[in-house]
């Protein structure tokens, strides 16, 4: 990444958009869409970590809405009536990430053996031991409160500034939901510096030669264990993180939260958007949270005025849009909507690496 | 990577989101004339995903009580009340049920009939106790939902300690059942109830011999059924729902057993008889409140929904009429709709319902509901006895 | 003890299913190396086809032996097509790709076929029609089903069939050939792609027979039926040895012993810390420590660890 003259005024606009985006969403569709940015972000950093477990490092996980579970559950337990512990945010939320990074190694270790299909069932099958865990630990010990959730747990806040509460500031009202999002926005812009920052360091790399080949990464020095269960611990962490946000904006968790559809539809989002370009996973995440509620909103009432009832439900539409774009997608675009240039090129066909090679060439002469 | 990339995206979200403006839009309210007050009840259950059809029938039942609340012509304090429902659809997903609950929020209604399950109307239950928004569900059980302290949260629904509680001594006293197993599903509705029928059989003095445990998706539940079958019960208590009822009581008498079967609202349907065949003869279920034919306009109800909507009352449609008219009522005491006003009234309000007298506890539960016992016999669900409960207005 | 017995019984039969579809992830595997995710949702459209073959026949007052032999290959016909529109759909162009990409296909054919099968027959459960009165039989103090008897006994018989056909046959010998070395088969004559074809379609007919035998059993069909039961027979073809056929059948009956022997009996040896709550765990742990441990199966010849 490099910062030119050209790119700052860019960069000061888009921040500034970024920052303003909320009330322009509030004015022009009200509160209920900034809720949804919120849930947003929180999705894109599910997708970002995610990302380096599948883009970088080509570990399919299909499990990996279980770190997101450990993060919210974290939360939950340390900031409810349910211990009746009410800790605060500094040390509920890195405790969550730490938790779920713990998790990641639990998951990592046992399966580093394992490539390609035989991971992504034993992944799977993780993320369902968990939640079925926290759907029956409320006996004999009540640990999760099993299938009824946690309910009334503590709403963000830092000090004695409360997040879910409305604050005046220069004249202007910040609602929850917008205090909400620049939070979620700072972590997010956080996950994505170190995602940047871990894709160009001599871990990224390593990664992505474990992609690659991990024979040859094996052979060329590096050490495939540690990075692979590096891997695993870092796109937990993220995963936690999200959690623990989640747990206090929703003010409840229970397991059907955390069902194998969401693994599915995290996963989704990476694919769709680009596996391993950053750009690419956010896109993917902004579009999957925002086209199913356009979907509710325009296939109901688009069924009605043309066949004057409703023929499919736009539910089970929106799912079999999800399935057929992840066909289509692997088919027509492997690299997804926004590909990285690198992982364009390894799922090119054989016969256009030549000319690809020679497009990074002239690439490098600019 | 060059933030120039991300321009584009920007200007993509932006694009969307406007895509998606105009169809959001709920109908637009204009008061025709300016003494008429419009009041605006917000209702929500999935109307989309597994559950839409009983989260559809709910919202026949707000609608047939709206629609009658403006044939009628209700005045509070005076001025001639038009009332409008905005219906949103929180597809049984407790994240969709926050946005649902920030969007009826922002149209700033009057009050919330919703949500239909647990799972959903707790998390909305703190957008609405915020924003001070008076909410009653028809249909959430989950004890939960009004231990939270809102003062905003009502249920015009037996909870599953109500309901466990009154399925736990007609198991014990009635039926005269000393050896119980019990089975729940592990969802939140069936271990709620399951949990509390075991305490209220324990307190009869029943012994529990086996406890159980299945998924909502399983269809295979021989080896715990075989398991319970070891234990020698008189009954078999399941909570959970008709889709695992069905076959559970069929695998039940496959393998030989003539115990009792016990479930709660979740087994009363029509569904569970057409799966099981002739092993559903002589199966027990409750449903929470009267049977609609022994109440005052609740006949007249189940006629009018049918004439309506062209189907029979799915499930929890009679206590959606029910909610919305508690509502109506502490306005009309109040004499004003302001949520802030007419609040402290609705937990104070007496109602005949078409589903029991309608009154709430200090929490905001259903005071004293009313609940009945129906029997499978001849292929029909048929009432057996109603216990508990506030007398009702009888019918005949 | 006839408790135990009992147990049994109910992991026999399970099993036996188990062991049919797991057939289905085992050959597709031992020839592409490929896991094919979307098989169990096969078995959920073999089950809804016969369903609805048999409600109509049953309706036009077909004699009943008549009706279910119908509707039966009626499924077993659908199935196959099935089979061979998702080999050629969304596998086939995908053969050289890397490996993430068919993985990624295949969950969204699961998909897809669940959601086409939910707007077709509905999201309700749908009861199975049995137009055979289904005795009980005693059996030295278990309980079972003329149909449980029929379902171990069918699937004995198909598996006895398999193995002739792969061991016996010109094709089989060509399957084999393929499974050992694609290309020096192709360079022997062995026309590939009708190899692989063929293989998707042996294994969505047995599937449809396996839905077929799920759905008289328990008498309810529904769109989701599917999908753990497909994980579960891939974690028995794992554990029998993937890519071995005996492997795949001796899986299938230990997992369903398995299952049913500790969804029975792991709450009164737990003191009721553990109980049938955890049920779907075991499978899970099972496949975990099967790879772990052994990673080649209980009689699993190929490494499983095939990049």
């Amino acid at each position: 990444m490099k910062f030119n003259h050209q790119s700052k005024p860019m960069l000061a606009a888009f921040a500034a958009a970024l920052l303003v985006l909320p009330f322009i969403i509030d004015s022009l569709l009200g509160h209920g869409w900034v809720r949804i940015a919120d849930f947003a972000l929180l999705y894109i950093m599910l997708a970002l970590g995610l990302n380096i477990v599948v883009g970088y490092a080509g570990l399919l996980d299909l499990g990996y809405i279980a770190f997101f579970a450990v993060g919210a559950y974290t939360y939950a337990l340390l900031g409810s009536p349910q211990f009746g512990l009410h800790w605060p945010i500094w040390a509920v939320l890195p405790l969550g990430a730490l938790l779920a990074c713990f998790f990641g190694v639990l998951l990592g270790a046992p399966t580093l053996r394992l490539r390609g299909d035989y991971l992504a069932i034993v992944t799977l099958g993780f993320g369902e031991i968990i939640r079925i865990f926290m759907n029956n630990l409320n006996a004999p010990v009540n640990i999760t409160n099993g299938p009824q959730g946690i309910s009334s747990i503590d709403p963000l806040s830092m000090g004695g500034f409360s997040f879910s509460k409305t604050h005046e500031l220069f004249g202007v009202d910040f609602t929850a939901v917008h205090l909400h999002y620049y939070l979620f926005l700072g972590f997010t812009l956080l996950v994505i510096f170190v995602s940047l920052r871990l894709q160009h360091s001599r871990i990224g790399r390593a990664w992505m030669a474990i992609r690659e080949d991990e024979v040859a990464a094996n052979a060329m020095g590096i050490n495939t264990r540690n990075i692979k269960l590096l891997a695993f611990a870092m796109g937990a962490t993220f995963g936690g993180i999200s959690g623990g946000l989640f747990a206090g904006f929703q003010g409840f968790v229970s397991p059907e939260s955390f069902s194998l559809m969401e693994s599915v539809m995290i996963l989704c989002m990476v694919v769709l958007g680009g596996m391993g370009n950053i750009a690419g996973v956010v896109l993917g995440g902004v579009l999957l949270v925002i086209l199913p509620e356009a979907f509710r909103h325009g296939a109901g009432p688009l069924q009605q005025a043309l066949f004057g009832k409703i023929v499919v439900d736009p539910e089970s539409l929106r799912m079999l849009m999800f399935g057929l774009a992840l066909i289509l997608v692997m088919l027509w675009r492997p690299a997804g909507l926004w590909p990285s240039t690198q992982r364009r090129r390894e799922l090119m066909p054989d016969e256009t690496v030549a000319q690809q090679e020679q497009d990074t060439v002239y690439d490098a002469a600019k | 990577m060059s933030f120039n990339k991300i321009s584009p995206l920007l200007v993509l979200l932006v694009a969307v989101i406007s895509a998606g403006c105009g169809k959001t839009e709920t109908q637009v309210v204009q008061p025709k004339d300016t003494d008429e007050l419009v009041v605006k009840i917000g209702a929500s259950a999935p109307l989309t995903g597994p559950q839409a059809h009983i989260g559809k029938d709910n919202e026949n039942g707000t609608r047939m009580a709206i629609d009658d609340a403006n044939a009628k012509g209700v005045t509070i304090a005076g001025k001639k009340v038009r009332f409008e429902l905005l219906s949103e659809d929180d597809q049984t997903d407790p994240k969709a049920a926050t946005i649902v609950a920030q969007k009826l929020v922002d149209a700033k209604v009057n009050g919330v009939i919703g949500h239909l399950n647990s799972g959903t109307t707790i998390p909305a239950s703190r957008i609405y106790s915020d924003n001070g928004i008076p909410q009653i569900s028809p249909s959430a059980t989950a004890v939960a939902y009004t231990a939270q302290g809102y003062k905003t949260a009502f249920r015009v629904m037996a909870n599953d300690a109500q309901q466990g509680k009154v399925l736990g001594e007609y198991a014990t006293k009635n039926l005269g059942a000393k050896k119980i197993a019990v089975l729940d599903d592990r969802t939140a509705y069936g271990q709620g109830i399951a949990d509390e029928f075991v305490k209220a059989a324990q307190a009869s003095g029943a012994e529990i011999v086996s406890r159980q445990y299945t998924t909502d998706k399983a269809i295979d539940f021989a080896s715990v059924l075989t398991s319970i079958k070891g234990k020698h019960p008189d009954l078999v208590f399941f909570g959970g729902m008709d889709p695992q009822g069905a076959p559970m009581v069929k695998q039940l008498r496959a393998l030989g057993m003539k115990t009792q079967f016990l479930m709660g609202d979740g087994g009363y349907t029509p569904k569970l008889i057409e799966n099981a065949g002739a092993a559903a003869e002589g199966t027990y279920a409750s449903l929470p409140g009267v049977p609609l034919d022994k109440m005052q306009g609740g006949r007249d109800f189940s006629t009018r929904y049918e004439a309506q909507f062209k189907q029979p009352i799915q499930l929890y449609a009679p206590y959606c009429y029910d909610a919305v008219n508690v509502m109506i009522a502490a306005m009309q005491q109040a004499g004003s709709a302001e949520p802030a006003k007419y609040l402290p009234l609705l937990g104070k309000v007496v109602h005949d319902g078409v589903t029991a007298k309608i009154a709430f506890d200090e929490k905001g539960d259903l005071k004293g509901g009313a609940i009945t016992m129906y029997q499978v016999r001849q292929g029909k669900w048929q009432a057996v006895e109603t216990m508990g409960g506030t007398a009702p207005v009888a019918a005949h | 003890m006839d408790i135990l017995f009992q147990q049994i019984v109910n992991g026999l039969v399970q099993g036996s299913v188990y062991a049919l579809v797991a057939l289905g992830y085992t050959m597709v595997y031992g020839i592409l190396g490929l896991i094919n995710f979307a098989h169990g949702e096969v078995v959920m459209v073999g089950a809804m086809v016969a369903l609805t073959v048999l409600q109509i026949l049953l309706a036009a007052a077909l004699s009943s032996v008549l009706a279910v032999l119908c509707s039966l290959m009626v499924a077993v016909a659908a199935c196959m097509a099935l089979g061979y529109g998702i080999e050629r759909v969304a596998y086939r162009p995908l053969r050289n790709a890397p490996r993430l990409a068919p993985l990624i296909t295949a969950i969204g054919v699961s998909i897809v076929l669940q959601n086409l099968a939910m707007m077709i027959w509905g999201r309700e459960y749908h009861a199975f029609p049995m137009p055979f009165s289904n005795g009980l039989h005693e059996l030295g103090g278990a309980i079972i089903t003329d149909v449980q008897i029929a379902i171990v006994l069918i699937a004995l018989l198909m598996m006895a069939g398999l193995m002739l056909l792969i061991h016996r046959s010109r094709f089989g010998r060509s399957m084999r050939a393929v499974a050992e070395n694609p290309s020096a088969a192709a360079l022997m004559g062995v026309d590939i792609n009708r190899v692989i074809s063929a293989t998707f379609m042996l294994g969505s007919a047995l599937a449809a027979v396996a839905g077929f035998m799920v759905s008289a059993n328990y008498g309810i069909v529904h769109y989701y039926m599917g999908f753990m039961l497909g994980l579960k027979a891939f974690t028995a073809a794992v554990l029998g040895g993937i890519g071995n056929l005996r492997g795949a059948m001796l899986g299938g009956v230990v997992l369903g012993l398995i299952e049913s022997l500790g969804a029975g009996y792991i709450g009164d040896l737990s003191g009721g810390f553990f109980g049938s709550n955890y049920q779907d765990v075991f499978a899970f742990f099972v496949l975990i420590a099967v790879l772990v441990f052994r990673p080649s199966g209980l009689l699993g010849e190929r490494v499983a660890e095939r990049a």
